[in-house]
């Protein structure tokens, strides 16, 4: 069992539609909940070599908040919601009604609402997956963390890392009409998860 | 200037002073320096994982301590370090997420560090300062100049070990 599947283009498009459609789910969530437009670009899905992963959010040393979900039933999975650290703050002060700029660190109550924000956005997407694939996917609670990206991106790579030296990303960018938000979107299914998905799809 | 050679994860740098060795962004993973303070020769090496028992042949061995120690170590005694001169700092092996259910794989910072001490154990090299656990993030360089290893964090400030 290998899981450097050769994906033909047909079942790299269809996980990029359900990504599509998952990502859209989401922010549209997003989108009402800070009442802004949110935009996003079609989602990439790619198998990156293990130690380029973190340049995708600005490389390794960029500080980000993390809020991070294991995804539990047939085809396990992790969720990361990556976002600079401007982002996140910026979200903060649009959740909490404050005039943007106020936040300048997050206290509990700011890491819970963003961390409800990251339950909100999986719930979305994975019910797309549901949609498409009828494989139930369920999130655990999230636990978030604000640091070094490289280090933050540690805790799914080395999951990937047993296995093989390829990272399968499902990847969206979220980005907010005023450009005050931008957030990366990342479903990392386990290896072996990614061949029940392909095989739920159905396409051969 | 003194040039910055880059040690990406799972990969490993060798070297001789003017030139100091850095690595971004350490989670659970660990920057394990070796250093002969006499020739000024020195290594840095970022591990993801303890063990490659369960890796596939076509695996980089950089990315686990037993594989990726003897490689480095291979590397600077070619450079013209000598074995017995050797000595080890090491940093990194944070529990980034707390979970109430952590499985092993979440607490892999830990099994990393014990991993990276044995193997250097083995080999017959002493690790002289470390700086290990936690929660969060780190940078790690070392100086071939003078062995001196900083450790940049976020929210903890950076420290010479």
């Amino acid at each position: 069992m290998t899981d450097e599947f050769n994906l033909s283009p047909i079942q790299l498009d269809a996980l990029r539609e359900i990504g599509n459609i998952g990502a859209g789910n989401s922010a549209t969530a997003l989108s009402q909940i800070i009442n802004k437009r949110i935009d996003m670009n079609v989602p990439k899905v790619a198998f990156i070599p293990i130690e380029d992963v973190p340049d995708l959010v600005g490389g390794p040393d960029t500080i980000v908040v993390g809020i991070f979900l294991r995804v539990y039933g047939k085809a396990p999975s992790n969720i990361l919601f990556l976002m600079p650290q401007h982002s996140a703050f910026y979200l903060v002060d649009a959740l909490m009604g404050r005039p943007h700029g106020t936040t300048k660190a997050l206290d509990e109550m700011d890491q819970s609402a963003l961390m409800e924000i990251g339950n909100i956005l999986s719930g979305a997407y994975l019910n797309a997956f549901f949609n498409f694939t009828h494989i139930s996917m369920l999130p655990s609670i999230p636990a978030l963390a604000m640091d070094m990206a490289g280090a933050i991106l540690n805790v799914v790579l080395v999951q990937l890392g047993q296995m093989g030296d390829q990272a399968m990303v499902i990847e969206t960018e979220f980005l907010a009409e005023d450009e005050g938000i931008n957030g990366h979107f990342f479903l990392v299914p386990d290896p072996g998860s990614l061949g029940t998905l392909i095989k739920a799809v159905g396409v051969e | 200037m003194a040039d910055l050679i880059k040690v990406g994860m799972a990969d490993y740098k060798v070297g001789r002073s003017p030139s100091t060795l850095i690595s971004y962004g350490l989670g659970s993973c660990i920057g394990v320096s070796l250093y002969d303070p006499q020739t000024k020769i020195g290594g840095l090496l970022h591990i993801m994982l303890p063990d490659s028992t369960q890796a596939r042949a076509s695996d980089n061995p950089a990315k686990f301590a037993d594989t990726g120690i003897p490689l480095m170590l291979n590397d600077v005694i070619a450079l013209g370090a000598s074995k017995s001169r050797l000595v080890a700092k090491l940093a990194g092996g944070a529990q980034m997420f707390a979970f109430a259910n952590a499985t092993d794989i979440m607490r892999v910072g830990n099994r990393n560090a014990e991993a990276v001490k044995q193997i250097l154990r083995r080999n017959g090299i002493k690790v002289i300062a470390e700086d290990t656990g936690g929660n969060y993030g780190r940078t790690v360089q070392i100086d071939l100049n003078n062995g001196a290893y900083k450790v940049k964090t976020i929210d903890r400030g950076e420290k010479e070990i």
